[in-house]
């Protein structure tokens, strides 16, 4: 698929091009590439978010060209409701999708509970710390149980400390309740410690320069990352990146 | 504990200053025998409207239902239009510069031809006074509507929620603090566009009486009337505040323990 975005100028830009991905269900895919290459593009694409310009974008065989409501969506920031308490912020997802909150309260309950914020249920968002309000923006996204959970930079603004932790509650909750993730990431180790899979792109236009499959034993822990395998799939990404950085400098 | 003797302290030093002023000033007219025409003492403005406070009792009511009609009305108005600027890219690009242009033109300068239209009643005041404070309202509140974050738009729309549930549970209450910030200006400018009215033509009213006292040589009336008039507008945009904190009780500082 490819998608073209008109700029207000008129100007034509190719954000991505000539992209062909096959993600199985419940897999985790994480997507790494030079900024701007595209990569909130692709997740807006396959959410139905944005139209494609070329190509078709499947889900479970159903074209997508709106919105669907079987999707999670997480933000590198929280963007909740600063006038929502924690739990209401989590119900916002039943709302807005037109079911009654009344019925999802409990499932509300358990994923905060799930991801440590049992206590904080009636607190407001500006009352918890960044780490704290992004897990409440993933159990927002986790409370219609969605087959799809797109991911886009959903830890990066947070530090290598919390970021590590809720990588690993994130797997946690994967691994209780499987789904199809589709994560993008900057980090590296991050890509490859959580994922099945590990897509590299390019950029301008941004392109699928590979897909690493990670065979790295689950359940993950930290020590993996002292793993030779680990270092090796951490040489080929860092390899791949800098090549079609090389190559865009060649070009100029 | 601490602190509510660091806010008495800071609310004590503006208003010992204020009666040092005062005080200050009853003794220079007294002692420089300034003609009570020309710059009345404080005793003398307290003894007038004192003797007046039924008839200003009256007059204080005109003026602040022309400030509040006019108030409301450009809250009515200010909100849909306001509303369809940001939804509505052809409508921003019809409406906007009109509401500029009409923002450019001196409202004083309007009303003499606005009350022979209207007529000389408290109705053309309070339309002077919507006129005046209607487009903070528009400008804030079409500022707030447009700043709502891009990714809570494309979670709304990810959900399949309608435009007008996206509105009320999103979009509006993201933009209250602005709108706030659009009435506080505009309840002191609606003060101010209800006495412009009754300057232009009017019997009734804070306004009114200022002209009427100073074309008697009451002074002392006029400022009594100014001193009211000032109350208004505290009062007022107290009250905007209060409810702003009622509203919004998120945009609190956080309480600190
Ligand atoms: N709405 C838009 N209109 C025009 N161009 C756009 C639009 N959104 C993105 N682009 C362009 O498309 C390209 C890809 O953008 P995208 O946001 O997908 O990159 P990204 O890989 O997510 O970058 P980052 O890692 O910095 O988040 C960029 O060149 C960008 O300028
Ligand atoms: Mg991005």
């Amino acid at each position: 698929m490819e998608k073209t975005y008109r700029t207000r100028r008129g100007d034509l830009v190719p954000a991505v091009e000539g992209i062909t991905l096959d993600i199985a269900e419940n897999e985790f895919v994480t997507l790494v590439g030079p900024s701007g290459c595209g990569k909130s593009t692709l997740l807006k694409l396959v959410a139905g978010l944005t139209p494609v310009s070329g190509g078709t974008v499947r889900v479970r065989d159903t074209v997508v060209r709106e919105p669907f409501p079987d999707v999670g969506i997480v933000f590198q920031h929280p963007v909740l409701l600063p006038w929502r308490t924690v739990l209401d912020n989590v119900l916002f997802a039943a709302e807005m999708l037109g079911l009654d909150p009344d019925d999802h309260r409990k499932r509300a309950l358990e994923l905060l509970e799930l991801s440590g914020l049992a206590g904080f249920e009636t607190r407001l968002p500006r009352e918890l710390s960044g780490g704290m309000q992004q897990r409440v923006a993933i159990c927002r996204a986790l409370l219609p149980d969605p087959t799809l959970l797109l991911m886009d930079e959903p830890f990066g603004a947070l530090d290598a400390m919390t970021r590590e932790e809720l990588g690993f509650e994130l797997l946690r909750i994967w691994d209780a309740r499987r789904k199809t993730i589709l994560f993008v990431t900057h980090s590296i180790p991050e890509a490859i410690l959580l994922a099945d899979k590990v897509v590299v792109m390019t950029s301008r236009p941004g392109r699928v320069a590979r897909v690493i499959t990670i065979d790295l034993p689950r359940p993950r822990t930290v020590e993996l990352e002292f793993d030779a395998k680990f270092k090796a799939y951490s040489d080929e990404v860092r390899g791949l990146i800098f090549a079609s950085r090389r190559a865009r400098a060649d070009a100029r | 504990m601490r602190a509510s003797v660091r806010s008495l302290s800071r609310s004590a030093v503006p208003a010992a200053t204020l009666a040092g002023a005062i005080v200050v000033w009853e003794l220079a007219s007294r002692g420089l025998r300034i003609p009570k025409f020309i710059m009345p003492a404080p005793s003398e403005i307290a003894a007038e409207a004192w003797e007046w406070r039924y008839r200003f009792l009256g007059h204080t009511w005109v003026t602040l239902y022309e400030t509040l009609g006019g108030f409301a009305l450009s809250i009515v108005v200010a909100v849909p239009l306001a509303t369809l600027i940001v939804y509505s890219p052809w409508m921003r690009r019809a409406i906007y510069p009109l509401i500029v242009l009409l923002q450019a033109v001196p409202k004083i300068a309007v009303a003499p031809v606005l009350l022979l239209v209207i007529g000389y009643g408290e109705f053309s005041k309070v339309i002077v006074a919507f006129l005046v404070a209607f487009f903070p309202i528009v400008v804030d509140t079409a500022t707030g509507l447009a700043a709502t974050p891009p990714e809570l738009l494309e979670l709304s729309r990810s959900y399949r929620a309608s435009a007008l549930k996206t509105f009320v549970k999103v979009r509006f209450p993201m933009a209250l603090p602005f709108f706030f910030s659009g009435l506080k200006v505009a309840i002191t400018l609606a003060v101010i566009g209800a006495v412009v009215g009754e300057f232009i033509g009017s019997d009734k009213g804070l306004g009114y009486v200022i002209l009427s006292a100073t074309s008697y040589w009451k002074t002392g009336l006029a400022f009594a009337s100014m001193i009211l008039l000032s109350v208004i507008a505290i009062v007022l945009f107290g009250a905007v505040c209060l409810v702003e904190r009622l509203v919004c009780p998120w945009l609190a500082p956080a309480a600190e323990e």
